[in-house]
């Protein structure tokens, strides 16, 4: 604890304030000149916005430029028209416009995900360029860009000061790019940014655990989208000009390239890249022969760095420090591997000898179908889930269990049928309002959240427990609510994970891992838990484990289990559904289903059929 | 009203344009149906062809030849590309392999003006294509229409390889399962880096086509690029048909609209991408296939 407390004096705010403060002196020095740093600012402020969309929450756009270049030719028209004499105000009303441009953009671009999202903010990178060129020239001056913007005046009560160029316009972007580097810093740091993190980590998971993604994702495109937009405006009152080339593909790949090679996810990566790229195009232009050359150079080494350095400058450098930060400091002390308890140790679990829960139903399915075009997964399916029971769904492979478990949960949409949880109608919601009614489902493979510690996958489930589908709480300090880790370690503690709650899931062993898939579906107090096929993989010892925690579990509350191990469904069910083909073929008691011809002839394989004449 | 000339004109520049795209954008839909993602450097492969055409062309006199080495160079280019760097990103996630394509296409494009300056230089059309037909209605360029047919010779090529050859019918099990194709005992990884050749092959060849139309110059493959990728969002990515379809409604909507004005033609092809996005977010005739 001492040692983190002597290192809080130097955070990355200070450590960003401090280095900004000396540049003006360091630069000389080093031959960078005041237009070289400003014009980085610039780009930094542009990337951090960026970054947030692309490091943070793992949306790749090609398109940027287009709020780049809206909220620069706003501000600059605003200001050069004479609309607005304030170029404060200007800024913002840029600024504003790139947000509500952004908003339309994405919400058309966000519909798709992936490639198709970069190829469409691509298109409409272009699009906005192609706007800016021919149908609003007489605004824009089209290919002539908008000469004559004033340089930044700042109203001290009453005394208007004017920011003369050079170092004194480092200081103005330094200023603007610094407070933007906080905002951002705090939007990563906020409960906020760590949906925006589980989105990057594991984009599947995060609806399953009840956050609206496609609102998050939306809202940190409009993020990025006001970020482009005020470092547009500053772009024209830096050069007192704004370029068309704000609008180009150019401009959109530039800032690509600038926060890869600087190191995605780390915030400062764009400024670093940008840095490299301004900086090496001034050296290289002073040579005729070269001069071209730069772009050429800092496309090799793009390339060299993606292929070999994926974190880039920044993130390559911060992963060092971690390694050797880790190798002076020991692990924590709960950490070390021999004194892993293999066991979660439950209560010593009861062979479950409750009779076949008689309780009100908590789940009613009538008549569910899923179909893909011509195939039919699941045909017609009716049946009931008792409040407090645990029901097994088994079934030869193909049988459709699968996909009716993801109906039901709400990851996939039914094609016919209705399915009704505690009386209320949920055939058509998704797995964002399913999640929230109460129901959860782990996943047959696992579907963690990689880059989070085994805590921090708890957590992030426990968040939407807590804020719901979706909450805009960027300025709130995340590790400001103990109760939220708290609750996290009561569930980690109930799978035996607690000693493993600062580990990297990664470094988890199989068996952990899948333990901790359960942790995750847990956090929201499931009323109704799904699940598929939990022992799936595990070796002997982790099974019989499994089927005491399983057996806990289903004390506390209803659970819909699909399992191929007959030993561990025969003593764990109260009562079996057996599918075949997307049909139910049998359902009763474990001494029912054990004795039923149908089910024996299924599992045989039909016999009779096939026995040879 | 425009007159009916113009109209059968702007109809036959159109098609012809159309037929381009959809030769680009079909080597675009080949390369992501089998290797499942989208080549950024598609457009620089297309200058890449276009120099390659252009040079040729200067040394021998022949359109023709500069036709074969155009394509075969970039083909080869493709090849090596995948041999030497694409392969190591079939394992990451799409966001890295969109970013080495786009980084290749950078240093493609800038080693193309480092070598032969930023200047746009303009190709003659061959000998064949001087001239101009009265189609009775209107006059019309020889080349364009030409072009047309060259262009659809060219896509009918690349349909007899995916349908009708036992590459294709590989390629096309790969779209579909590439598991079970490598253990069918298929050498898999050789037949990818022949398909990135293919799909390199026709950026090459359409870009020595539309050499003498657009003129050659280093970055004159980014606009083709992300018309392209207009194209695969109508059409559907991933298919063929989908390509050709979508190669010629882009075609259309950029010379018809031009007629009208074409200040406004670029953004209402944009527009209709748009349009298509929000009915039809898989494209006319997209399958959800690998996203």
């Amino acid at each position: 604890m001492n040692s983190s407390a002597g290192r809080r004096a130097l955070t990355p705010e200070r450590i960003m304030a401090i280095v900004l403060l000396a540049l003006p002196w360091l630069a000389p020095l080093l031959h960078v000149t005041a237009d070289v740093l400003t014009r980085s600012l610039i780009w930094g402020l542009f990337g951090l916005g960026f970054d947030i969309l692309f490091g943070f929450t793992g949306l790749l756009s090609f398109g940027q430029a287009a709020f780049y270049g809206a909220g620069g030719f706003i501000s600059a028209w605003l200001l050069t028209s004479h609309t607005v004499n304030s170029v404060a105000l200007a800024l913002l009303i840029g600024t504003a416009v790139a947000a509500v441009y952004g908003l339309i953009v994405g919400f058309i671009s966000l519909r798709r995900v992936g490639i198709y999202f970069a190829m469409i903010t691509l298109a409409f990178g272009e699009m906005s360029f192609f706007l800016e060129n021919s149908p609003l020239s007489a605004l824009t001056g089209g290919e002539n860009g908008l000469p004559g913007v004033p340089s930044p005046s700042i109203d001290l009560f009453g005394h208007v000061y004017t920011v003369g160029s050079g170092w004194q316009m480092y200081a103005f972007m330094a200023v603007i790019f610094f407070l933007g580097y906080v905002i951002a810093r705090r939007i990563i740091r906020s409960p906020y940014g760590m949906v925006l993190r589980a989105i990057r980590s594991n984009p599947r998971r995060t609806p399953a655990v009840g956050h609206d993604v496609q609102r998050y994702k939306l809202s940190a495109f409009v993020l990025a989208a006001i970020y482009a937009g005020l470092a547009g405006g500053l772009l024209g009152l830096f050069q007192g000009y704004m370029p068309p080339d704000a609008f180009s593909l150019d401009t959109s790949g530039q800032l690509v390239l600038s926060t890869v090679i600087g190191g995605r996810g780390t915030l400062i990566g764009p400024l670093i890249g940008a840095f490299t790229w301004i900086d090496l195009r001034d050296t290289l232009q002073q040579f005729p022969a070269l001069g071209a050359s730069w772009k050429l150079v800092f496309g090799a080494i793009f390339v060299l760095i993606v292929t070999l350095f994926r974190r880039g400058i920044a993130g390559e450098i911060g992963a060092l420090l971690e390694r050797r930060r880790r190798a002076r400091e020991p692990l924590a002390p709960s950490a070390t591997a021999d004194q892993r308890p293999s066991a979660p140790a439950p209560a010593p679990a009861p062979q479950r000898v409750r009779a076949a829960a008689q309780g009100p139903a908590i789940l009613e399915v009538r008549n569910v179908a899923k179909r893909y075009g011509a195939f039919t997964a699941v045909a017609d399916i009716s049946l009931e889930v008792r409040e407090g029971e645990l029901l097994a769904i088994i079934g030869p492979n193909g049988a459709g269990k699968s996909t009716l478990l993801n109906v039901l949960a709400g990851d996939l949409e039914a094609s016919a049928g209705r399915i009704a949880f505690q009386g209320s109608d949920i055939t058509r919601e998704e797995v964002i309002d399913v999640c929230h009614r109460g129901i959860s489902k782990t996943y047959q493979i696992n579907q963690l959240f990689p880059d989070f510690s085994v805590c921090e996958n708890v957590e992030i489930a426990v968040l939407a427990h807590e804020r719901g589908r979706f909450r805009a709480d960027c300025f709130r300090n995340l590790s400001a609510d103990p109760s939220r880790r708290a609750k996290a370690e009561t569930i980690l503690e109930k799978l035996g994970l607690l000693p493993f709650a600062d580990h990297p899931t990664a470094e988890m062993s199989y068996g952990e891992k899948r333990r901790l898939e359960i942790a995750i579906a847990l956090a929201n107090d499931p009323k109704l838990l799904f699940m598929d096929e939990p022992l799936a993989g595990m070796s002997p010892v982790e099974r019989a484990e499994a089927v005491q925690l399983i057996a806990a579990l289903a004390a506390e509350r209803t659970v819909v289990l699909v399992e191929h191990d007959m030993d561990a469904v025969f003593r764990l069910a109260d009562r079996i559904v057996v599918m075949q083909n997307g049909v139910l073929l049998a359902e009763g008691t474990p001494e029912q289903i054990q004795n039923d011809a149908d089910v024996q002839q299924a599992y045989l394989g039909g016999v009779d059929e096939h026995e040879p004449a | 009203m425009p007159s009916l000339g113009l109209f059968l004109s702007q109809l036959f520049n159109g098609l012809a344009l159309g037929a381009l795209l959809a030769l680009v954008a079909s080597g675009l839909t080949i390369i992501f149906g089998t290797l499942g993602f989208v080549n950024f450097a598609h457009g620089a492969l297309f200058a890449f062809g276009a120099y390659a055409g252009f040079l040729t062309y200067q040394a021998s006199g022949s359109f023709i030849l500069a036709l074969v080495a155009g394509a075969v160079a970039t083909g080869v280019l493709g090849l090596l590309l995948e041999w030497g760097l694409i392969r190591r990103y079939y394992d990451r996630p799409p966001e890295d392999q969109i970013l080495v394509t786009f980084g290749i296409g950078i240093v493609i494009v800038e080693s193309l003006r480092a070598i032969f300056g930023g200047l746009t230089r303009d190709v003659s059309q061959p000998s064949w294509g001087n001239g101009i037909l009265n189609l009775h209605y209107f006059f019309y360029p020889t080349y364009r229409l030409e072009v047309l047919g060259i262009a659809a010779l060219a896509l009918f090529a690349l349909y007899l390889l995916i349908y009708w050859t036992r590459i294709g019918l590989i390629v096309r099990a790969g779209i579909e399962d590439p598991l079970m194709v490598r253990m069918l005992g298929i050498r898999v990884p050789r037949i990818l880096t022949l398909v990135f050749g293919i799909g390199a092959l026709a950026a090459g060849f359409a870009g020595v086509v539309d050499s003498p139309i657009i003129s050659v110059a280093p970055d004159m493959g980014s606009r083709v690029l992300v018309e392209s990728f207009v194209v695969v969002v109508i059409g559907g990515l991933g298919s063929f048909p989908g390509a050709i379809i979508g190669g010629l409604i882009s075609g259309e909507i950029l010379s018809l609209t031009s007629m009208i004005d074409p200040a406004y033609s670029d953004v209402a092809l944009y527009g209709v991408m748009a349009l298509v996005l929000f009915l039809l977010p898989r494209g006319l005739l997209g399958t959800e296939g690998r996203i």
